[in-house]
């Protein structure tokens, strides 16, 4: 029997999962739009990935590959942890950390911008040494990129080629979706080209990135740029404008994620063999107002086939459940 | 004569002090604020400016729920930075909302001028005497030592516990107790035992464990609500969290070496807690410390110009620092996934696997 990982990044916009080998090598892959809904996008990504792994295994019948240890991570780590029984549950700085470097060992920075969130990671020797996160706020991330993009009747996949037919991006404020979209607006009334606009749109989220995220932060090549955001090449293009360096974009950029956590799960020493049959079962969530004190915990509870299996939010012992 | 019954705001478990100030210095009731909840805040953000730092929220917050609890005196601090106007906007806030209550703020009134002090706590009870209050304040003094050197020790030490929860208990039991101290010879027999039950609970902790200095804004760093108790958060991953901000480091010890300490990085006073946030951020990366977390409150203008500092000393002596800010909607789950990443940060820097 041959040993397979599978890691699951449940991000706010997309969700993504890999299956790897022991060897890393990334064997099955798949993302989907998480549309609020991440239980059920797991699942139609378990379906597909198990297809995929049946036909793998076509090849090597009399030695099929077993997934040993699910990894998860992304904003709903928890809750699709919980269901998948995962080994690892990890935060996206380091799972992207683990992942790119697995790739990529001489990468000194990463820029990743996912759906709501932008990060930059600096890396030494194959270790993080320092990270920054953005904060309170989702400026300048593939959100913005996706109601502006709305706002001009384009589909947000095809801004970034718009863009790189400009070559005079208009000025756009970056400091605050909002104010950038007023901005947008007010630039468009007195003339100003569509390409033009959705170039400055793309070097808007680059200077957001470097006067918040990245602010008082070296930037040292080799830079990898990554998250669902470094699939607009108007964007990696604007960095490279920006950074005066090259930004190296990997085909499976938007994975990196999915593949750091089943990385980390080939590495726990708690394997837990996974079924792909969790898929078929049925899953609910229950959230519960603990009204014990003033400060009202929202509770999850999760059932799976209407039996409690895990649970969370609470403060305090008053308000356990399980 | 009935007695007017006094508030304070709350600010971590600083209560304790101030009830004794109050009751025995002042010869008035004191109405210790309801625990901080998110009812408070909600409270303390809907009769607040948007745009105001958050600890103007919790404040706010804790006088309305005061006076649903009979207060008819509040009290408010002044301060080195916008603290010092707090007062008088909260007051007019008050009155507009309809409460009949005395507002007195300090802002007027200095430590390194007693006389000023003394105008203002005349203002609280014109009764008061002189000879009362001049007893009592030592042993409040005292009160907030003892506490910060407990509080300062299950701080380090409480991720090392061999039964989690244990040094909590004691310290919880001593502030109970501390509140039942008459004399300053009562609150140091107190702090003596309470140091010795302390010292017996096993632990164990390793010889080079973890450590991580916290830094920031005068409120935000002493009131564990308001941070989401990440002090807690930190030293249940088995780490020594040390912090200096307290209110006997920040009040009563003077350091007239800080200035030449820090003049390496900045020249001039940036204002309120900055300058501690400087010094002490140099001391923790002097001292090769794993890492520094400073905390803020959104908006918070001293420590957003101590952050460029800092980001300067976090370069030369190659320590990796967490910012945090917070504001009164923050989840915790933002913030604990910055804690693990930072945790998980400094373990691959000690070489730990994952």
């Amino acid at each position: 029997m041959k040993t397979a990982y599978l890691g699951i990044d449940v991000g706010s916009i997309s969700t993504k999962a890999v299956l790897i080998d022991k060897k890393n090598k990334i064997l099955a892959r798949d993302y989907l739009w998480t549309e609020v809904d991440p239980i059920g996008t797991v699942k139609k990504l378990l379906y597909s990935l198990s297809d995929q792994l049946a036909k793998i295994n076509e090849h090597h019948q009399d030695n099929p590959y077993q997934v040993q240890a699910v990894g998860t991570t992304g904003s709903a780590r928890r809750l699709i942890g919980s269901i998948t029984g995962a080994s690892v549950i990890k935060n996206e700085i380091t799972t992207h950390a683990i992942g790119t470097t697995s790739l990529y060992p001489e990468v000194r920075t990463i820029f990743e911008i996912g759906g709501q969130d932008s990060k930059i990671i600096l890396i030494e020797n194959g270790i993080v040494v320092d990270y920054a996160m953005n904060t309170l706020c989702a400026a300048g991330t593939g959100a913005f990129l996706s109601s502006l993009a709305q706002r001009l009747n384009e589909k947000v996949e095809d801004i970034g080629e718009i863009a790189l037919t400009s070559d005079n991006p208009t000025r756009l404020a970056a400091r605050c979706s909002v104010f950038a979209e007023s901005d947008m607006v007010h630039k468009s009334q007195i003339g100003h080209s569509k390409k033009d606009i959705i170039a400055g749109i793309c070097q808007s989220v680059v200077t957001n990135y470097m006067n918040n995220v990245a602010k008082g932060k070296r930037i040292i090549p080799p830079i990898i740029f990554q998250g669902g955001v470094s699939k607009n090449i108007g964007v990696t293009k604007a960095f490279e404008r920006t950074t005066g360096h090259e930004i190296h974009v990997d085909p499976d950029s938007h994975l990196i994620g999915a593949l750091g956590t089943a990385i980390l799960a080939k590495n726990s020493k708690d394997p837990r063999p996974f079924d792909f049959r969790i898929s078929e079962a049925d899953f609910q969530t229950k959230g519960i107002n603990c009204d014990k004190c003033a400060n009202h915990c929202e509770v999850i509870a999760v059932y799976q086939d209407e039996k409690l299996i895990d649970a969370w939010g609470n403060k305090c012992d008053r308000g356990r459940v399980i | 004569m009935t007695k007017y019954k006094v508030s304070f705001p709350h600010l971590g478990n600083y209560y304790v002090p101030l009830e004794r100030l109050f009751t025995r210095g002042l010869d008035v009731e004191y109405v210790v604020p309801p625990a901080i909840t998110k009812k408070t805040l909600e409270l303390g953000s809907l009769h607040s400016p948007d745009y105001i730092c958050a600890p103007f929220k919790f404040n706010m917050g804790n006088y309305i729920e005061t006076i649903e609890k009979g207060a008819d005196t509040l009290v408010q601090t002044g301060g080195v930075c916008r603290l010092r106007y707090y007062g008088e906007l909260q007051s007019q806030i008050i009155k507009d909302l309809g409460h009949d209550v005395r507002f007195i703020t300090l802002s007027r009134g200095a430590l390194s001028k007693p006389v000023t002090l003394y105008q203002s706590f005349k203002e609280i009870n014109p009764a008061m005497s002189v000879k009362q209050i001049g007893s009592t304040l030592p042993v409040v003094m005292t009160m907030i030592e003892s506490m910060d050197k407990v509080e300062d020790f299950v701080r380090k030490n409480s991720g090392f516990q061999k039964a989690p929860g244990v040094l909590e208990t004691v310290q919880e039991d001593f502030m109970q107790r501390l509140r039942r101290t008459d004399s300053k010879k009562d609150v140091k027999k107190l702090y003596k035992k309470t140091t010795d039950h302390l010292l017996e609970i096993p632990l164990d902790k390793p010889k080079n464990p973890i450590r991580v200095g916290v830094i920031g804004e005068y409120y935000t760093i002493m009131e564990p609500f308001s941070n989401h108790d990440i002090e807690k958060e930190l030293a249940k991953k088995g780490i020594v969290v040390d912090r200096w901000v307290n209110l006997t480091n920040t009040l009563f010890r003077k350091d007239w070496k800080r200035k030449k300490r820090v003049r390496r990085y900045t020249k001039y006073f940036m204002g309120a807690t900055s300058m501690f946030t400087v010094d002490q951020g140099l001391r923790f990366a002097k001292q090769k410390y794993d890492g520094i977390i400073h905390v803020k409150s959104f908006g918070c203008t001293p420590e957003m110009d101590a952050m460029p500092v800092l980001q300067n000393i976090s370069r030369d002596y190659k320590i990796p620092i967490l910012y945090f800010t917070f504001d009164s909607q923050t989840s915790d789950t933002g913030i604990q996934t910055r804690l693990e990443a930072f945790y998980d940060m400094i373990m691959m820097r000690k070489g730990g696997l994952l």
